[in-house]
């Protein structure tokens, strides 16, 4: 019996996630892909169609129906995700793992008013009085750096900004502290000021509760300035495992030409670079 | 390796041969890609098996109309009184109305009023529908704004009990009847013509066209009318069955052909008097009313379907 | 134009072009309106009194205003059949129509909605099939063809239930009527045996009106809620930890209530106009059975009267609808934006 205490936070290994194709057989949209999580910060870039979101929605375990998940292992602690009870899975998400989506106009129930959502993800794993929920939701939108939480409890999602309501749904899924957080693209649908601030607010929560990250993102720069390591995904499998201090030192072509597209204030590139992709790499 | 015999070969090579010219990439005149596009659609519609199985059935409803006479085995108005109300047997395969006339018969040729309503309905409301509804969407402003209140007012009203309404004041009659059901028909047709019109508008093409100095009339007729009629097409063939069961409910109700015409509506309301006993005589009918509706169901839906895959689910 | 202001236009205009179609039909139509009201057989004199009456030698704008401050009032003239005001006879066969639209529709939506939602969690399921055809079914079959076999079977072949009419002869005229509505009269009386023979007369008619509104109702609720279940908040109620059942009641649900609500009101409204048919199956006597009456003797008055009434709670239902919509999605209703990011 292993200690859980040593075990990592997540282990992966050959994930690999497939769907119907049109003409028959199964394509892979995630093609074996395989990384340990401790405590720490981990991204995942790609573009689109990389299957790093895919990646994400399999270890929550919210691969759309229809979908294939499978791996070699797929661990969060001492639970088999793969092959515990559908109930215990049910009961991690929100509670132990959870995850941010991307725009929170979409992403929230419009017809329910934010301090309800968020309470309910509270009572779905501590269920506690109606009093006390409310506190804690208070104190959970606060935490998010929401100034006047009682007002904007009461609110819709349509009656907040873009970047409220990412504040919402980050401390609608952050309530019932969770261990892993699992972030896709959380700020791709917000203004570049506002993603600031939310970063800011995810790097500190993250960093108060000692909890894991995944950020995935299409953004290298935002990635590698956020977290520990950085995972570069093409065509559904990693190409590149490395530390985000160490990016300039890449090795895989790919991501050398991602990091050569990058626009440079104050130097002038023409013409401006493209990525030149072969054909290997999707192999 | 090829086992056909080599006529049959030669005919499935011809047809391959032809259905690689159809679906080419690369149509090398306007009649290829135009004949291309229908096949295309022909092959997603075909590829339904209800929606074959509606086309078989509105096909038969055209081919027993028009071959009515050749088809029936008596006289349709013409009963025998020693003959009244007998069960379906060997010589009236559906048995005998209370007039002793052949149930089949009646049936056969009461075909021909359906497809005749149905017809003439269509021909009658679609273009009024199509005509308001882009001149609607195309001119905007206040000329959209009263179409449209007059549209919505006649959405605003049950359309048996508007249709019952002007046969009051028209009098009976079948062709009354096709007045006030295609009276009734128009709105819907106006409204998808308008929702497409308005969306057709901003093309650059018309915006083209107009540079090029076509007058707003032309616009409409030639670029902007052309696009909607898919549209309105799917819908009245949907619409169909509920002309179909406004027109039938016209005729129960005394409102629709008179008798003697083998009406189907008609001949459920002259059955309903000996239904408790003798229930086939309304029975019969009222089969022959669903199976055509659910024809033209099936159709519509496979027409939608292969026209504007995003509508089914 | 202020949105409450510009609403209140458009019921007002809608409802003066239902008074201007059933003017138009009544008055503009008919070579003769006053012939057309008293019919051929009528006395001279009682033909000139009617001209009089509905101002035929008034200029026709006129007589539109006449017209509709009259139908405003309720007054419809008079029924060339009963010789009563047409507005006491609806009065009496009103009830009768909503009592049957009103179980018709409990059923159609009781059933419907459930369902629907079945159909559409359980994709290519049982429920999913039956909903397909049912619908097809409900959408191709002459309803009072279905209400005729049905009376055959069900009355007639198997003696389930009881025949055409509204109770039985017995205790038609036992029964006090206070709201026209036999079930709530019967029952409040206390009379059970009464209220028994009213709700065995009902089942069939009610029945058959409720599967028409099932069919539709399931069908749309399907297509709604298979709508709300591909949407991103699903996923993100998933990722909350959330159970399947209050994913789909409390969140599918209540979203595609919004849509749906409009197509229960429409369905209620398309059982009333399926009751003209109905009732004359049944031999129920509602407001269907009289418009049908009237006109197979040619009572214009009363035809156009019932037209009215009928497109006037037309209008009703879709005020109804546009008022729930309003409540049940709060995206609807005026807000302030809130402040801050």
């Amino acid at each position: 019996m292993s200690n859980p205490a040593r075990l990592p936070l997540l282990s992966v290994q050959d994930l690999r996630v497939a769907y119907p194709a049109r003409e028959g057989g199964m394509t892979e949209v995630v093609r074996g892909v395989s990384f340990t999580l401790g405590r720490e910060r981990l991204g995942i870039v790609g573009e689109s169609g990389s299957g790093k979101s895919q990646t994400g929605r399999a270890i929550v375990g919210l691969t759309a129906p229809g979908g294939v998940v499978s791996a070699a292992q797929l661990r969060f602690g001492d639970v088999d995700l793969l092959r515990c009870a559908p109930e215990q899975r049910q009961a991690l998400r929100g509670g132990r793992i959870a995850m941010v989506l991307q725009d929170p106009k979409y992403s929230l129930n419009p017809v329910m008013a934010i301090g309800a959502q968020i309470a309910e993800t509270l009572q779905a794993h501590q269920p506690c009085r109606a009093a006390q929920a409310r506190r804690q939701v208070l104190e959970a939108l606060a935490a998010v750096g929401i100034e006047d939480p009682a007002r904007v409890m009461k609110l819709y999602p349509h009656e907040v900004s873009g970047g409220m309501g990412q504040r919402a749904m980050i401390a609608m899924m952050l309530i019932a502290s969770p261990e892993l957080l699992i972030a896709d693209e959380p700020t791709s649908a917000l203004d570049v000021t506002v993603q600031l601030q939310v970063l800011g607010i995810l790097d500190r929560l993250v960093a108060e509760r000692g909890m894991g990250l995944i950020f995935i993102s299409h953004d290298l720069r935002l990635v590698s300035s956020f977290c520990d390591r950085v995972l570069v995904m093409y065509a559904g499998r990693v190409v590149e495992e490395i530390a985000a201090t160490e990016l300039h030192r890449a090795q895989h072509p790919y991501t050398q030409g991602l990091l050569n597209c990058l626009p440079q204030l104050g130097a002038s590139r023409h013409p401006l670079p493209t990525l030149d992709r072969k054909p290997e790499w999707a192999l | 390796m090829n086992t056909q015999p080599a006529p049959l070969r030669q005919v499935s090579q011809a047809a391959s041969s032809w259905r690689a010219w159809l679906m080419s990439d690369r149509p090398q005149s306007r009649r290829q890609a135009a004949l291309g596009r229908w096949y295309a659609g022909w092959r997603s519609f075909a590829a339904n098996r209800l929606a074959l199985v509606g086309l078989g059935i509105v096909g038969a409803l055209v081919l027993v109309a028009l071959l009515a006479p050749l088809l029936s085995p008596y006289a349709p108005t013409v009963g025998e009184l020693g003959q009244r109300l007998l069960p379906p047997s060997g010589s009236h395969w559906l048995g005998t109305d209370d007039q002793g006339r052949d149930i089949l018969s009646r049936l056969i040729h009461g075909s021909r009023i359906t497809l005749f309503v149905v017809v003439l309905v269509a021909v009658l409301a679609a273009p009024i529908g199509l005509l308001v509804g882009t001149a609607s969407g195309y001119a905007g402003g206040w000329v959209d704004a009263v179409l449209m209140r007059i549209t919505d007012i006649f959405l605003a009203f049950p359309r048996l009990i508007l249709a019952l309404a002007f046969v009051a004041a028209l009098g009976p009659g079948i062709e009354n009847a096709v007045i006030a059901i295609a009276i009734t028909s128009w709105p819907p047709y106006a409204r998808i013509a308008r929702a497409e019109t308005l969306t057709i508008r901003q093309a650059d093409y018309i915006s083209a066209v107009k540079l090029l100095g076509a007058s707003p009339l032309r616009i409409v007729l030639r670029h902007v009318m052309p696009l909607c009629v898919p549209s309105v097409i799917v819908r009245v063939t949907l619409d169909m069955a509920g002309i179909i069961l406004t027109a039938a409910g016209l005729g129960f109700l005394g409102l629709g052909a008179q008798p003697p015409m083998p009406e189907w509506g008609a001949m459920i309301a002259a059955g309903r008097a000996y239904v408790l006993d003798q229930w086939w005589v309304a029975a019969a009918p009222g089969a022959a009313i669903f199976i055509v509706s659910l024809g033209f169901n099936l159709l519509g839906d496979g027409l939608r379907d292969a026209l504007d895959p995003k509508a089914s689910q | 134009m202020q949105a409450s202001a510009r609403f209140a236009l458009v019921i007002v205009v809608t409802y003066l072009g239902l008074l201007a179609v059933t003017f138009f039909i009544g008055r503009v139509i008919p070579v003769d309106p006053a012939l057309a009201v008293v019919g051929d057989r009528a006395p001279e004199h009682v033909l000139q009194r009617v001209r009089e009456e509905m101002g035929l030698n008034l200029p026709l704008p006129q007589q539109f205003v006449r017209y509709v401050g009259r139908a405003l009032q309720g007054d419809f003239g008079n029924s060339v059949l009963t010789s009563n005001p047409v507005w006491d006879d609806i009065r009496k066969t009103f009830p009768a129509t909503l009592e049957l639209a009103t179980c018709g529709i409990i059923i159609g939506a009781g059933f419907g909605v459930p369902l629907g939602v079945w159909a559409a969690v359980r994709r290519g399921g049982l429920a999913d099939h039956a909903v397909r055809v049912m619908a097809l079914v409900g959408y191709s079959v002459p309803i009072f063809w279905l209400g005729l076999m049905a009376l055959v079977l069900f009355y007639a072949k198997l003696g389930w239930v009881a025949g055409p009419g509204r109770i039985d002869v017995a205790y038609e005229f036992s029964v006090q009527r206070v709201t026209g509505i036999m079930l709530l009269d019967t029952a409040m009386a206390g009379e059970w045996d009464a209220f028994r023979s009213a709700l065995s007369h009902l089942v069939l008619p009610a029945a058959l009106l409720g599967y028409f509104s099932l069919a539709y109702i399931s069908r749309m609720t399907r297509s709604f809620m298979l709508n709300e279940l591909a949407q991103e908040y699903i996923v993100a109620a998933r990722a909350k930890g959330l159970s399947e059942t209050r994913i789909i009641w409390r969140h599918a649900l209540r979203n595609a209530l919004v849509p749906l609500v409009t197509v229960i009101a429409l369905s209620y409204a398309g059982l009333l106009e399926g009751s003209v048919l109905t009732e004359t199956v049944f031999a129920w006597p509602g407001l269907g059975l009289y418009i049908t009456h009237s006109l197979q003797n040619a009572d214009m008055n009363a035809v156009l009267g019932g037209t009215i009434v009928v497109g006037t709670v037309f209008i009703g239902l879709n005020l109804l609808s546009d008022a729930l919509y309003r409540v049940l999605d709060p995206r609807t209703r005026d807000t302030r934006r809130g402040t801050g990011s």
